[in-house]
């Protein structure tokens, strides 16, 4: 069984910050990680081969420093990494994104695509399901655990607002997973030594036979209007005075709206 | 499409160079540089004081003939157990504004349920229902789901679609957008229209919700948008509201996956958050588990429930299903007390629409503040405590 594992390279969103006077993001010296949830995905992909066996692609798009998250996949357990970069991927929405991160699932070959949820910095979940639908295969959003893999079929636990569904899929399927699924497994000293000399595939538009006019910006449907910082609301009332006249003026209102 | 830089213009202020998120602008000589790591995402743009930055090349070409073909505001409502859920309905709220900004019809999309379930979707503002009431719908199927909507939208092409982020839509609307070959833009915030475009101006959080963005999808239609549960209020109910409802059929659905069993399973933790009245919520200010036992006992008090910022729960001092924020649950209590949050934008949207935020925090700076009704700069393990005392004083304990 060949399984696809996509993972993106972020930045550690805990670590952005806002400069208040410029409204801009300041990124000196944030760390760059593989999004969590890939870590998921990657995992749920290396115990599928542990258990009947499988090779574990991990694939990803991004400039070429993605390199570094790619290397990390194979210190955890890949077994072979491809990135895809080209100056034509750049501005990429989601949909853009998964035309291209389908059309090098094909090159590749698979029989299942393992996706983190979603990314911590776009937070869309949308690139997993739009690349199933380019692929013309099913997908299950959202899986918690898997049941069973037979030859051709899958049964897994999909979470929804009120429980869980179990869903049962024809294969090749592309599944979505949450935190619950597993525990990611950290690097071992082995593998960090074979990631130092693992050769990293790269590839472009042109290896991967993408139509040019679905890539990058000129591609996208959807674009970046502006970025803003949140207003400041305009009835806002800083309380002032001793630790003690402070709360008791803060009772005195919470009185007033009955909330005891 | 690349960004440039005007050397003519360039003064070599440096300016633009911390303002990428890419690292993608460095200086070459006294001029700034873009280089490959640049994702077109034109922040820069706007930060240039001297305007010597600029975008080059065509950007995606508009399908004219189709273009001016859609009109309509769409709400897809979806049912769980075939009752429409909550958010169907603020969606109609929502909708029902931008239709009438835009004089054109809010229809809404059923899926699995029954006519009476239609008819409620009239009162709430929908002015036609399309229904189609299969029994194989009831059970949501991204596949089914996917090819019955997009059919539909092809049919009578809408200007724009919105649907809830929820497990559902957030799991089969993209599907409909990639077969569509549309933009899909989640978990908005607000919506509005561009007047003279009629393009959709859909705010979401962006950059891990540090900041927030302006999202268009100037070249496509329709433009679809997902929002999550209790953003948007519901509009107004109208017992006595009339409507059209066009039953579809759908014959021959297929689907490669299939839902063998449903389990329900609700965490009684979310569901008290999602109706509290009154909620108290930690950050990393709270320093640890034992600052949750502090909030606790205040939220006990006042006869609340407990909430807790992303960063809380990462630090694992209390439980995901406490979680407020982006990717934790959408909260819209009466009163929202907030401390040692600092308030990064992903926490604010979760719970931005409550009536009454109380911002207890340390650093005067934190954006908790500005989105708060009443603020207290001050050490969260002598104010609350203080306050857990003169609430009981208060109530007579």
């Amino acid at each position: 069984m060949k399984i696809v594992v996509c993972i993106k390279q972020v930045p550690d969103t805990a670590e952005v910050r806002i400069n208040p006077e410029t409204n801009t993001l300041i990124r000196d010296g944030v760390p760059s990680i593989i999004n969590p949830y890939d870590l998921h995905a990657l995992e749920a992909a290396i115990q599928i081969r542990e258990g009947r066996g499988a090779t574990v692609t991990a694939l990803t798009m991004g400039p070429p420093q993605a390199e570094e998250a790619l290397r990390e996949a194979i210190a955890i357990g890949a077994d072979e990494a491809v990135l895809l970069t080209d100056r034509a991927f750049a501005g990429s929405d989601t949909w853009a994104t998964a035309y291209t991160l389908s059309k090098a699932a094909e090159t590749i070959g698979f029989d299942m695509i393992i996706c983190g949820k979603q990314a911590i910095d776009g937070d869309t979940a949308q690139v997993g399901p739009e690349m199933a639908e380019f692929l013309n295969i099913p997908h299950v959003a959202y899986v918690k655990k898997i049941d069973s893999i037979e030859e051709d079929r899958i049964m897994v636990h999909r979470l929804m607002d009120e429980g869980y569904d179990i869903v049962e899929s024809s294969l090749p399927v592309l599944l979505t997973v949450v935190r619950e699924i597993n525990e990611p497994r950290l690097p071992s000293l082995k593998g960090k030594m074979r990631a130092k000399k693992a050769a990293i595939k790269q590839l472009t538009h042109a290896d991967i036979n993408a139509e040019e006019s679905m890539l990058g910006l000129s591609g996208s449907p959807t674009q970046v209007k502006n970025i803003f910082a949140p207003e400041v609301k305009k009835d806002r009332r800083m309380l002032e005075g001793s630790v003690e006249e402070q709360v008791e003026q803060l009772v005195n209102e919470l009185k007033k709206l009955k909330c005891f | 499409m690349r960004i440039v830089v005007d050397e003519k213009v360039c003064t070599g202020c440096e300016t633009c160079v911390d303002s990428c998120p890419h690292s993608a602008i460095e200086m070459k000589g006294d001029k700034a540089f873009i280089n490959e790591y640049c994702q077109v995402c034109r922040i820069c743009l706007s930060t240039c004081p001297e305007g010597a930055i600029k975008e080059v090349g065509e950007s995606m070409q508009k399908k004219q003939d189709d273009f001016a073909a859609h009109r309509g505001v769409w709400v897809f409502a979806e049912q769980r157990d075939g009752r429409v859920a909550r958010v169907g309905i603020e969606l109609l709220g929502a909708g029902r504004k931008l239709a009438d900004k835009r004089g054109c019809l809010l229809s809404a999309v059923l899926l699995g349920a029954d006519r009476k379930e239609a008819e409620e979707l009239i009162r709430w503002g929908a002015d036609t229902v399309y229904l189609a009431p299969a029994e194989d719908l009831r059970q949501f199927n991204d596949e089914p789901y996917a090819s019955v909507l997009t059919s539909l939208i092809k049919k009578h092409k809408p200007e724009i679609v919105l649907a809830g982020a929820t497990p559902i839509g957030r799991s089969f609307i993209p599907r409909v957008a990639a077969r569509l070959s549309t933009g899909l833009t989640a978990d908005c915030t607000a919506l509005d229209i561009d007047e003279d475009t009629g393009d959709l101006l859909q705010v979401r959080p962006a950059f891990g919700g540090n900041i927030m963005a302006t999202i268009l999808c100037p070249n496509r239609r329709p433009q679809i948008a997902t929002v999550r549960p209790r953003v948007m209020k519901k509009g107004e109910y109208d017992e006595g509201r009339t409507g059209e409802i066009i039953e579809v059929e759908t014959d021959g659905l297929e689907s490669r996956t299939k839902v063998i069993e449903t389990v329900k399973e609700v965490s009684d933790i979310s569901v008290n958050l999602q109706e509290a009245d009154i909620i108290v919520s930690g950050g990393r200010g709270m320093g640890g588990p034992e600052g949750f036992r502090l909030l606790e006992e205040l939220a006990d008090i006042l006869d609340g429930a407990v909430g807790a910022s992303r960063a809380a729960v990462d630090e694992e001092w209390i439980s995901y299903s406490h979680q407020v924020g982006q990717t934790g649950k959408t909260v819209c209590p009466k009163i929202y007390i907030a401390c040692g949050i600092s308030g990064a934008v992903q926490h604010l949207v979760g719970m931005q629409s409550s009536d009454i935020i109380i911002a207890i925090n340390k650093n005067p700076e934190a954006p908790i503040f500005n989105v708060a009704s009443y603020g207290i700069v001050g050490d969260v393990f002598e104010v609350v405590p203080a306050l857990i005392k003169k609430l009981k004083e208060a109530k007579g304990q």
